[in-house]
């Protein structure tokens, strides 16, 4: 099954968890090629959004298109061309980078499961540790193992929550270039974020959130530190 | 719908009221060698066996109520299902206590490891684990209850036959049809006192219910101004 | 697809336990940690009670099973690899058979550890009948592990999940305990009651039946937040 991924869009969407409002009546859209980044403090509901975009968590209001369907009606053939890369990293510790890869790959039904691992495990920059356990690798490794277990099944929306943290310079810049890659191969990608200058760099369009409430939705460059500035810093300072 | 609660409530109090004069004139079961003792305590059957009915119909209630929330989604059906589960435990509570005293009188023991009484005790006991779960599960705990009620529908019948099998002493159910003409009227009017008195309990317990998830709605609501 | 969904998985964790050993290990000292205080209990001037093996034997299962259950996916909790499982386009009801595999593969090891230590500390005979003493606990083990699984799996989001899981497990698995401590009990006597165990095995089997096609229905439902 094949879907049209043209555009992603939420439509008036809230989360409450009880009595507590997580995210209130967001409405945004990212079409394919575009990279779409989520800012604003601790708690403003940017975890909330990105589980709700990668059919984790049901919104309890609005509704989440991909392409022209829904979640309900495209099924689970849908989590097929879904990838995240969570904050929890989703990585067995006890089991070695090419098993991990391994796994995932075959539970995603990926064709050429070795091919593919190898080119992962080269990307990741891990060949020569590939048979290492993952409990023994440095924050760093594990984020760049976890990124590309994500992107095994090659999805056709991408969702990072904090891709950079625990990344050297050289891995940020190889990170950025490999997601400006994807977007020329037209995938979506939403990306959380704290990392201003990687932000302006890569982001075509940015949503900041606040108090689960979406306070800017802007899709013209260089506006970034002025929409952080007003939203994010005073709140940190 | 809210105008029927007034004359169900005094349609159950009256019957309660009425009921202890019926079974006091009704005839007593014929028991060899019975002291009046123990006559007296099979009057605690017009209690008992109703308490035990309505249990097993809320238990039925709330496993299709559950099943439907969980397939179906509907949060109505969710709140129908707690209702129905407390009432469980309540009318479970009567058949535990009564049970006992009565067995007290015509075994000679306070408990017995049967077949009914053991079921009994067991579905109390599923009952009561999801009142628990739902209560300290923290989120999410309506499905996992609603799990368990499912799960301990389909589990009667296997306690039944197991214990069963196990072993068994309990009046059988042959006790109903073979009712003395006297009893059977008062006994069925126990039961339909008792029926009333759970369709009141339920009806008003799933409206609590939905008053408070509309309260949840409106602090939501004001909390988005 | 659904079988090699199911296959991956459990070798999965297998690989894992292989590792790490960590619920195989503590598991197995519990369960004979479990028996040792049953044997303070109910073994008198040097002679157990009558039956006492069996029972011991069922309920050491019982409560190293829900330990173990409890790590396993303590586990999968760890770096959330649960969700990573759900977000996969591969069925969830495959995922969950891979699990249930994991489990009752692990407590048949555990079980081979106790058995032969219950003979030996018992003067049980185990081997006189040891396909029917096989089939019951691989019956049993199942149907513990098939209702263990699903509320284990829904529990990974709740609060106070340790509680939670015997809470929930015990009054759903109480036929597969019943069954399985009379099934061994007969098997164990002078004279074994092959029939009767046999008996026993085949409620086991359709409990089995009963529940894994239950929790196969009800656990995608149940997974989505």
């Amino acid at each position: 099954m094949t879907f049209d991924f043209g555009e992603v869009s939420v439509r008036e969407v809230s989360r409450n968890y009880g009595r507590r409002r997580a995210l209130t009546r967001v409405s945004l859209a990212c079409r394919a090629g575009e990279v779409l980044g989520l800012l604003g403090p601790n708690g403003a509901g940017k975890s909330t959004l990105l589980s709700i975009l990668s059919t984790l968590l049901a919104p309890s209001a609005g509704d989440v298109r991909y392409g022209t369907k829904t979640a309900a009606e495209a099924g689970p053939a849908l989590r097929a061309c879904l990838g995240l890369l969570s904050h929890d990293l989703h990585l067995y510790p006890e089991l070695t980078a090419a098993e991990n890869l391994r796994f995932f790959a075959q539970l995603y039904g990926v064709s050429d499961v070795d091919g593919r691992v190898a080119a992962a495990l080269d990307r990741a920059g891990l060949l020569s540790r590939r048979d290492d356990v993952v409990s023994g690798f440095s924050r760093g490794m594990r984020q760049r193992l976890a990124l590309e277990r994500a992107l095994l099944h090659e999805p056709r929306l991408l969702l990072l929550d904090e891709p950079f943290t625990g990344l050297d310079d050289a891995s940020v810049a190889a990170l950025v270039a490999r997601l400006r890659e994807l977007r020329g191969a037209g995938r979506i990608l939403v990306v959380v974020t704290h990392d201003l200058d990687v932000a302006e760099r890569l982001l075509d369009k940015v949503a900041v959130l606040k108090d689960g409430r979406l306070v800017a939705f802007d899709d013209a460059r260089g506006r970034i530190r002025e929409h952080y500035r007003a939203h994010v810093a005073e709140q940190r300072a | 719908m809210k105008s029927c609660y007034l004359p169900a409530v005094l349609l159950a109090m009256a019957m309660f009221a009425v009921a202890p004069f019926r079974l006091m004139g009704a005839p007593d079961i014929l028991v060899a060698n019975a002291t009046p003792g123990v006559l007296l305590s099979y009057k605690i059957f017009y209690y008992h066996v109703p308490s035990a009915m309505v249990m097993f119909l809320s238990a039925f209630v709330c496993g299709v109520a559950s099943a439907v929330y969980l397939f179906k989604n509907r949060l109505a059906a969710d709140r129908l299902a707690a209702a129905a589960a407390e009432l469980v435990v309540v009318f479970g509570l009567i058949v535990l206590v009564t049970g006992p005293i009565w067995a007290r009188k015509a075994w000679g023991v306070w408990w017995q490891w049967d077949a009914r009484l053991t079921s009994t005790l067991l579905l109390w006991m599923i009952f009561m684990a999801y009142l628990l779960v739902r209560r300290f599960g923290g989120q999410g705990a309506e499905k996992l209850s609603a799990a368990m009620a499912v799960f301990g529908m389909a589990n009667v019948p296997f306690v039944y036959v197991s214990v069963n099998i196990w072993r068994t002493i309990h009046p059988t159910t042959q006790v109903i049809p073979t009712l003395a003409p006297g009893m059977r009227g008062v006994f069925w009017f126990c039961v339909l006192s008792f029926v009333v008195l759970f369709g009141l309990l339920l009806a008003l317990r799933a409206r609590l219910e939905q008053r408070r998830a509309d309260v949840e709605r409106l602090y939501l609501l004001a909390d988005e101004e | 697809m659904f079988l090699r969904v199911a296959w991956l998985v459990m070798r999965k964790d297998l690989t894992v336990e292989v590792r790490s050993r960590e619920v195989i290990y503590t598991t197995i000292f519990f369960a004979v940690a479990c028996v040792l205080v049953f044997a303070f209990a109910l073994v008198r001037e040097g002679r157990p009670l009558e039956d006492a093996a069996a029972g011991i034997m069922w309920i050491s299962v019982a409560f190293a099973g829900t330990l173990a259950l409890g790590r396993t996916f303590e586990r999968e909790r760890h770096s959330e690899t649960l969700r990573a499982l759900m977000l996969a386009p591969a069925s969830r009801p495959a995922i969950y058979v891979g699990k249930l595999l994991g489990i009752v593969l692990l407590l048949l090891v555990v079980e081979a550890v106790l058995v032969p230590l219950i003979g030996l500390l018992f003067h049980a005979p185990i081997a006189s009948r040891p396909l029917e003493l096989a089939g019951l606990l691989v019956l049993g083990t199942i149907g513990f592990s098939a209702v263990g699984t699903l509320f284990a799996a829904m529990l990974v989001r709740a609060r106070s999940r340790d509680v939670m899981l015997p809470v929930l497990l015990y009054p759903i698995t109480i036929p597969v305990i019943i069954a399985g401590v009379r099934g061994t009990a007969a098997l164990f006597e002078v004279e074994p009651a092959v029939d009767l165990a046999q008996m026993w095995m085949a409620l086991l089997a359709f409990f089995d039946i009963v529940f894994v096609t239950l929790s196969l229905w009800t656990f995608e439902p149940l997974m989505t937040e």
